[in-house]
């Protein structure tokens, strides 16, 4: 994916951050919503292996061996940070008290099933934290590319890998669209970088409603 | 009292072929790096090990890897660690991946004396085939059951003679529920002091869970370093 389409769905995806929340940020693209979140929000960022409050990377002076956050990188904390165990970190995230989990996809079903862990007959690397998350955060939104770089779509009727979670996504955002789950099926929210609907109907699998 | 040891070496005397250690750590954060080489030196086999991950190539559980000490792993992300690949696809190690926060939950129940708990993780994925699922409320719920170890290996920041724990920064991680889920707890401290020199309101960890301690230099060696300048 080309840095510059990562980085809008990154801008995107820091939108549905709002002013006070708790928010988690997956590995990899998630976590580079960090460093889009708006000075007019005040924003705790969590970090599953125990910490509320991830601060910005560290100077070389102030880099602590001790403190990491959940991708293993050194960071800092922000005034008013805790530190606690990870039964405790996934007390507050299984307990509903996470406001939004921002997670990368590898296929998201019409139904809000995630499959983002597992590639059979590849190498396990393991789920970390995803799986927990998904079920606990208040809101949990996708972010990825809207297909794959064969160009199949990414967004099916039904997930084809192992899955994280089922039933679990509430928002996708990808380079050419936002899309709801509902109880109805995948509603257009917003389109993205001048696609068509048309466009993005032919890219995703299951039928997309469109809101009257 | 607690015993207290004067070297890793002697603090892992008690650990034997076939047993179940849970380590604690996440990353290279937090691990009792020393008591981890000393149990490599002791050259104990056909150990089932409990620890998030499993260290890197040469660094932390990768040292008991190398010598192949490890014949079960029990973590939740384990990507790290070529040696690891190589061992799990040619059948010489045995891998089970746990989600997070119910690897969390397992140790912690571990040693709360509770034998299973229901939580939502995993319902309609491979985790949950085989075990039971269960509605409350309308939500559907799967069965896990809780995690012992023979020994725990533990790493604190500071520790008082009674035993008693503080642990710094993110270095705490899974080092609490491991000390109370270990059938014999072994500390490795940077710092012991006497009883009574911590504040009994900033302990982490009471000492009733830890039967033994050691004093241990650190290396910490940092498994991704990022500043703001790179």
């Amino acid at each position: 994916m080309a840095n510059n389409t990562r980085i809008q769905i990154v801008k995107r995806a820091e939108k549905e951050i709002n002013d006070g929340d708790y928010v988690n940020l997956g590995i990899g693209m998630p976590t580079m919503v960090a460093n889009y979140i708006s000075d007019n929000k005040q924003v705790v960022l969590q970090s599953e292996n125990g910490l509320l409050g991830i601060g910005p990377y560290p100077t070389e002076e102030e880099v602590d061996p001790d403190l990491i956050n959940a991708g293993k990188e050194t960071v800092t904390t922000i005034k008013g940070a805790s530190f606690f165990s990870n039964a405790e970190s996934f007390a507050m995230i299984r307990g509903g008290h996470i406001d939004v989990a921002i997670l990368g996809g590898m296929e998201v079903s019409e139904t809000g099933d995630l499959a983002n862990w597992m590639i059979p007959g590849k190498m396990v690397k393991g789920m970390g934290g995803a799986m927990d998350l998904v079920h606990g955060a208040k809101k949990v939104i996708v972010i990825m590319d809207h297909v794959t770089r064969d160009g199949a779509p990414k967004i099916l009727k039904q997930c084809a890998l192992p899955l994280t979670g089922q039933g679990v996504v509430d928002r996708i955002i990808t380079d050419r669209a936002v899309l709801d789950v509902t109880d109805k099926g995948l509603e257009l929210v917003e389109l993205l970088n001048g696609y068509t609907f048309e466009q993005v109907q032919e890219a995703t699998e299951p039928t997309i409603i469109v809101k009257q | 009292m607690k015993r207290i040891f004067n070297n890793a070496q002697e603090a892992v005397e008690h650990i034997e072929d076939g047993m179940t250690l849970m380590v604690g750590g996440f990353g290279l954060v937090g691990i009792p790096e020393n008591l981890i080489q000393a149990v490599r030196h002791k050259g104990v086999k056909d150990l089932t090990v409990i620890s998030n991950n499993c260290g890197v190539d040469d660094w932390g559980l990768g040292l008991l890897l190398q010598d192949k000490q490890i014949s079960h792993m029990i973590a939740s992300y384990v990507g790290e660690n070529k040696e690891f690949e190589r061992q799990f696809l040619s059948g010489e190690l045995n891998v089970t991946l746990v989600p997070q926060g119910t690897l969390a939950e397992k140790i912690r129940a571990g040693g709360a004396g509770i034998p299973a708990f229901y939580t939502p993780t995993g319902v309609g994925t491979p985790i949950a085939e085989g075990k039971e699922v269960r509605e409350f409320n309308g939500k559907e719920y799967v069965l896990e059951e809780a995690f012992l170890a023979d020994v725990s290996l533990i790493r604190a920041w500071k520790a008082d003679t009674s035993g008693n724990l503080v642990f710094r920064k993110t270095a705490r991680n899974f080092n609490p529920m491991m000390a109370a889920a270990g059938k014999y707890t072994i500390v490795e401290a940077e710092e012991i002091v006497e009883t009574g020199a911590i504040d009994p309101d900033q302990i982490h960890t009471p000492g009733i869970y830890v039967d033994a301690l050691v004093q241990g230099d650190q290396e910490k060696r940092i498994e991704r370093l990022t500043t703001k300048e790179g």
